[in-house]
Formats: C-alpha cells, sequence, structure tokens
C-alpha cells in the first residue's frame, strides 16, 4: 500500500543488541531522568492559599441583581426559565403594590423566584436571555451541600445584597 | 545459682539497646513512608504531602491514626487464626533482623566498661538475617491463603515464588564475600572493613566485590517486593495484593513491615558492602575527638548511608515500570544465578591462585 504521510514509523523488531538486554543503561538514563525532576518546577498550586485566575468567560454561581437603589430589577418575565436548557428555573410573579417602589423597580415582580442548582449546567443561556440585566452568572464556585432541598436556591439565596443597606450598616 | 550468675548490667543495657534500634527503626519506617511519598511526588514534579505539621512531617502519624480507627474486618470465610497470624509474622519478623547489625564501633567507658552498640554478635549473624528473611515470606503466604480470596492467593503464590527463587542468587552471591571475608558475623565483616584505603586498596567491600553487590542489590529489590518487582501487588492484575482483605492496623502492620525491611535491607547492604559504621580517615578522627563522640558520628554514618540506600530504593522505584512475571522468573533464574556463580567460582579461584 503507498503511504499517505511520512509519519509512520517501521516498528523496529531486531533482536535487542547486548547493552539493551543487560537493562543496567537503560536504567541509569531513567535514573537520571527522575532524578532531573528533582530540580525541575513543581506544577503543584497550593489551592486554598494560592488561586489560579478564572478565565474571562467563567460561569459560576448565579446572582439576582439590584439597581443603584437597591431594588430589584427582575420582573419575571420567564425569558431565563424558557432559555433555560436544564429547565432548573421556576419562578411566580406578583404585582408591585403601591408603596413597594423602593423594593422593585417595575410594577411585575418575581415573589418566588428557584434554581435548582442539581439540574443547573451553568450554561449562561438565562444572563444571555435576560432584558432587564437582572441576573448574572458570578466568579463563586458551585459550594457543595449535604441535602438535595438546599440545593434548590431561592430568591433571598441569589439576591446581591441590598447596597443602601449594606452603606448603613 | 551460677549458672544464672549473668550481669544484670548486661541485660539492662542490651534491654536498653533493643529497644532504641526497635524505637529507631520504627521511627525510620514511618518517615520512610512520608519519605517515599514525598519522593514520588517530587519525581513527579509535584509537593507531596504538606499539610500535616510543617513540611508534611506529621503526615505518618496521621496515616497511623487514621488506620487504627478503620474498621477492623474478618472475613466469614477466612481462617482466622491464620489471618491474624499473617500480619503478625510479616512485622515479627521484620522488626527482628535489626538484632545482629553492628550500629557502631564498641564504645569504651571511663571505668573500662565495653558497650557494644549490637544487640547480639551472632557468629552467624548473615544467615540469621536470611533464617528470619525467610519466615517473612510466610508471613505474606499465610496471609494471602487465608484471606480466602483468589487474588490474594494469587499474589502470595507469586510473592513466595519470587522470594524463593531470589534468595538463589541472594544467598550465592553472598557466599562469594563470605568466601573473602571467612566470617558469617556481622561484626567480623565490619571491623573487616575498617577505614576506607589499606594496603594499597580500598577496604570496603563493594570495591572488593562490585559484581556480587550488584546481584545482592538486585535480589534485595525482589526480596523486598519492591518496585521493579512488586509482582505480588500489582494493582491491575491482583487488585491489592495479598492484603487485599485486610484493614485497619492489621492492614497497617503489612504495609509498615515493608518499610521496616527496607530500612533493614539498606542497612544489610552498607554493612556487607558499604563498610558499616566505617569511613575515610575513621583512625584521625578518633584520635582527635573523644570516644563518646566519635561513636555518635560512626552511628550517624551508618545512618547516612542507609538513608541514602533507602533514597536509592526508591528512585528506583518510581523510575522502573514494573516487571512482567515471565521476565522477573527469566531475569531470576537465568541471569542472575549463572552470573551469581560466576562470580562465585571468579572469587574462589582469586583467592586460591592469585590472592594467595
Amino acid at each position: 500500500m503507498e503511504k499517505l504521510t511520512n509519519k509512520s514509523v517501521a516498528v523496529d523488531r531486531s533482536p535487542m543488541t547486548f547493552g539493551e538486554r543487560i537493562y543496567v543503561p537503560a536504567i541509569m538514563k531513567g535514573l537520571s531522568i527522575t532524578v532531573g525532576h528533582i530540580f525541575k518546577k513543581k506544577a503543584t498550586v497550593k489551592y486554598p492559599e494560592q488561586k489560579r485566575p478564572f478565565s474571562p468567560v467563567f460561569r459560576g454561581l448565579h446572582i439576582l441583581n439590584r439597581d443603584e437603589e437597591g431594588r430589584e430589577r427582575c420582573t419575571a418575565c420567564g425569558l431565563c426559565a424558557l432559555a433555560c436548557p436544564a429547565e432548573a428555573i421556576t419562578m411566580e410573579a406578583a404585582e408591585r403594590k403601591p408603596g413597594e417602589e423602593h423594593m422593585y423597580r417595575e410594577e411585575k415582580y418575581a415573589a418566588k423566584y428557584e434554581i435548582n442548582m442539581l439540574r443547573c449546567i451553568f450554561c449562561g443561556y438565562c444572563e444571555e436571555a435576560c432584558p432587564k440585566d437582572a441576573i448574572y452568572l458570578s466568579e463563586t464556585l458551585m459550594p457543595t451541600h449535604y441535602e438535595r432541598k438546599t440545593m434548590i436556591y431561592k430568591k433571598q439565596d441569589l439576591l446581591i445584597p441590598h447596597p443602601k443597606k449594606q452603606e448603613g450598616q | 545459682m551460677l549458672l544464672l550468675q549473668i550481669d544484670t548490667a548486661i541485660i539492662l543495657e542490651k534491654l536498653i539497646l533493643a529497644s532504641v534500634i526497635l524505637l529507631g527503626s520504627l521511627g525510620i519506617a514511618m518517615y520512610a513512608t512520608w519519605g517515599e511519598r514525598k519522593v514520588a511526588a517530587i519525581m513527579q514534579d509535584r509537593i507531596g504531602p504538606n499539610r500535616a505539621g510543617p513540611l508534611g512531617l506529621l503526615q505518618p502519624l496521621a496515616d497511623g491514626g487514621k488506620l487504627f480507627f478503620k474498621e477492623e474486618i474478618i472475613p466469614d470465610s477466612a481462617t482466622k487464626f491464620l489471618f491474624i497470624l499473617g500480619p503478625a509474622l510479616a512485622m515479627l519478623t521484620a522488626c527482628m533482623t535489626s538484632a545482629v547489625i553492628p550500629w557502631g564501633p564498641d564504645y569504651v567507658t571511663e571505668s573500662g566498661h565495653v558497650v557494644a552498640l549490637q544487640v547480639a554478635d551472632v557468629n552467624i549473624g548473615i544467615l540469621y538475617i536470611f533464617g528470619v528473611v525467610s519466615v517473612g515470606v510466610y508471613g505474606m503466604m499465610l496471609g494471602g491463603w487465608a484471606s480466602n480470596n483468589k487474588f490474594s492467593l494469587l499474589s502470595s503464590i507469586r510473592a513466595a515464588a519470587q522470594a524463593v527463587s531470589y534468595e538463589l542468587a541472594f544467598g550465592i552471591s553472598l557466599v562469594a564475600l563470605l568466601m573473602m571475608t571467612g566470617s558469617l558475623s556481622m561484626r567480623d565483616i565490619v571491623e573487616q572493613q575498617h577505614g576506607f584505603w589499606a594496603d594499597g586498596y580500598f577496604t570496603w567491600n563493594f570495591f572488593k566485590q562490585p559484581l556480587g553487590f550488584f546481584i545482592f542489590l538486585v535480589c534485595s529489590f525482589a526480596e523486598l517486593n519492591r518496585a521493579p518487582f512488586d509482582l505480588a501487588e500489582a494493582e491491575s492484575e491482583l487488585n491489592m495484593g495479598y492484603h487485599l482483605e485486610y484493614s485497619s492496623m492489621k492492614l497497617g502492620f503489612y504495609l509498615f513491615a515493608e518499610y521496616i525491611n527496607l530500612f533493614i535491607s539498606s542497612a544489610v547492604l552498607a554493612t556487607l558492602y558499604f563498610g558499616g559504621y566505617n569511613f575515610p580517615f575513621m583512625d584521625a578522627v578518633a584520635a582527635a575527638v573523644g570516644p563518646l563522640l566519635f561513636t555518635i558520628i560512626s552511628v550517624l554514618v551508618l545512618l547516612t548511608k542507609v538513608i541514602g540506600f533507602i533514597l536509592f530504593f526508591m528512585f528506583v522505584r518510581w523510575t522502573l515500570p514494573r516487571f512482567r512475571y515471565d521476565q522477573l522468573m527469566k531475569l531470576g533464574w537465568k541471569s542472575l544465578i549463572p552470573l551469581a556463580l560466576f562470580n562465585m567460582l571468579l572469587t574462589g579461584g582469586l583467592i586460591l591462585w592469585v590472592f594467595k
């Protein structure tokens, strides 16, 4: 058969020479390689003390955003839930009552907003779908939990801290 | 009672010496496990244990503590007595070998009392080591067989066959050495290697028996069941080896006995071939410093050699891949034994006709 590339190398099946059969030179060569590694730079990152930077497109835990005055941006339009390929997001909408203007930015808000982190695949489609810049994927790593039910993140778990209240504290 | 008139001081002295050596070898074996992990890590460009204490120095204690608190499992179908005897035997024989190794020169106190840094100066010291090491194989065999598990059984068969095959070349390579020294006593052999240079040649046996040393070294690897001859623990073929069914401290004993054996083997290698506690210019050093300091220096010299050998064993382990079983047997029977026989004949001929 004609060779397609010149990359193939014929396997050398000739019997081993005496030098190869006594094996000691090969051991010495191997030892020189491994001993040489004593002086090489270590590849280890000492994790909790030393962290590698995330890539700019890293997608971590979700946050629900607030505006500058601390009002929730989410209007419970449901586009994120629709975009979610893992069907991890559920929400219930509610109408904003008079006097609640300082809490919610629009007339409609999410009374209940849950993300099932067991289902979520961190694809970031919710972030792309959101017309109100309400949901973002942060750089926080997903923590582990002991129970399934605590893996379902409620609105309180997702909302970022209130900017005004935090200043007051 | 005239017959039992033994100096109690001697008993006390030997008792202290024995416990120091036992504890010392346990301690060194403990840190050999740490060292092995560090060496492995460094050779693979990693850092190794570094969380438990500074530099991970408390790691052996953490490992030991973990093993103590593990559940003790004895399989239903196991032969209980032998199952427990196995690790006990392995540990016992590993600890027993250190008795005949001379750890340092005699220390003469000011009152003229001689303290020998050797638990027992048996005149057949080497034979004693060989005997005890052979019994150590029973530890593996019993453990593997009593587990009533096919993998364990296969592994212990491998270990036993390997140990028996390599003991032949081991013994023959030693015969050549013994023809030269004319004594089986470890102390005599060390005394003959006094200093480093005498009568126009090196005194250490390594320079007189390089081939014998090489065979002895290769056989030590096999006797220790260490890579590249760790066929008994080939994970890919036998899961874990003869201690597959063991848990908790019984497993710990097996693993630990291996490291004590490593230490003792290194000590034997250093004693037989690398001059034991002898070092160059030792007479000048002995004249310059007091007897106590000289003894301490000698012991440290021996320990340095031993640690050097342990490191060599580790370097080789993390360098070479495992042999195939037929290759192992071929190397043992077809290469090492003829080589050892040749070495014996050569030595005999040289002693008979050249160095009369």
